[in-house]
């Protein structure tokens, strides 16, 4: 998996500028050939329960739908999804407590207007994940402007 | 029903993230309802603009897993094994309400479901249903 991102312009916008995910501090790691990496650094103030210490799965649940939106766009330029169709999310284990999540989410399959994605999140090892989602997307047609996200 | 927002709520209260959000108890229609209303900080899609999809996943999983804890409060907490997310329209700049509905409680499985909407019941925005493990009694 290449580490170098492709789209420094869209990995911007979906990390950058994206009101959702600033509030939650989420990170770009990498996004190459239908691939993409984002964290969430673990915060207080964004644990499940008071005195938990674990990320909540919601902060979970939005960086994986994140994710999975920017490995479609990490395929080409003009498949940027539109709309998430629909997410299913499998959760494995609870986040380590004080531990930020990364996800690795990956868009194996695309027409001119479907995406499919698989993506997994894990606090200190992608071999012992906490929660695995499986997405399909609505893509904007490759004449249609392509939108803000 | 004031007992029931009552104790949804100290719920929430007790949530850092649900408090992230904004989120709130209240009731419609004889019903108790999570209410998250609009705040910038939760837009997804700056062009529409819309709600972003994890927002309105979270809102829904914390909407099953109050009604659970409301309705079969154990001693350890219930916890989400998985929820499917069906998003039917965007979820506009304006306030969401969301209800959960549980289908079936058996001794260590909830199968439960739960419908966000914005204007009307009749439209909803978003479907999710899933399955979570009962915490222990005690």
């Amino acid at each position: 998996m290449s580490e170098v991102p492709t789209d420094r312009v869209i990995v911007d916008r979906m990390a950058n500028s994206t009101p959702q995910a600033i509030a939650l501090g989420f990170e770009a790691i990498s996004m190459a050939e239908g691939r993409a990496m984002m964290r969430a650094p673990w915060r207080e103030d964004l644990v499940e329960v008071v005195g938990s210490r674990a990320l909540a799965s919601g902060v979970i649940t939005t960086l994986m739908d994140h994710c999975s939106g920017m490995a479609v766009a990490a395929v080409e330029e003009d498949r940027f999804p539109t709309a998430t169709l629909d997410l299913r999310i499998d959760f494995l284990r609870p986040a380590a407590p004080g531990a930020g999540v990364m996800v690795e989410a990956h868009c194996y399959k695309s027409t001119d207007t479907l995406a499919f994605v698989r993506a997994t999140a894990w606090d200190a090892s992608p071999d012992d994940p906490i929660a695995t989602v499986q997405a399909a997307f609505v893509l904007n047609g490759p004449q249609s402007p392509r939108p803000t996200l | 029903m004031i007992e029931k927002i009552a104790r949804l709520q100290a719920f929430l209260d007790a949530r850092p993230y649900a408090q992230f959000l904004g989120a709130r108890a209240d009731a419609r229609d004889g019903n108790l309802v999570l209410v998250l209303p609009f705040s910038p900080h939760l837009i997804g899609n700056t062009a529409l603009p819309a709600l972003h999809g994890g927002v309105i996943g979270a809102i829904m999983e914390l909407s099953a897993l109050s009604q659970l804890s409301l309705d079969h409060p154990r001693h350890s907490p219930h916890q989400t094994i998985d929820v499917t997310i069906e998003y039917l329209r965007p979820g506009r700049a304006q306030t969401t309400y969301v209800s959960a509905h549980l289908k079936k409680v058996g001794r260590r499985i909830a199968n439960i479901q739960v419908e966000a909407w914005q204007d009307s019941p009749a439209q909803p925005i978003a479907a999710m249903r899933g399955h979570f493990l009962l915490g222990a009694e005690g």
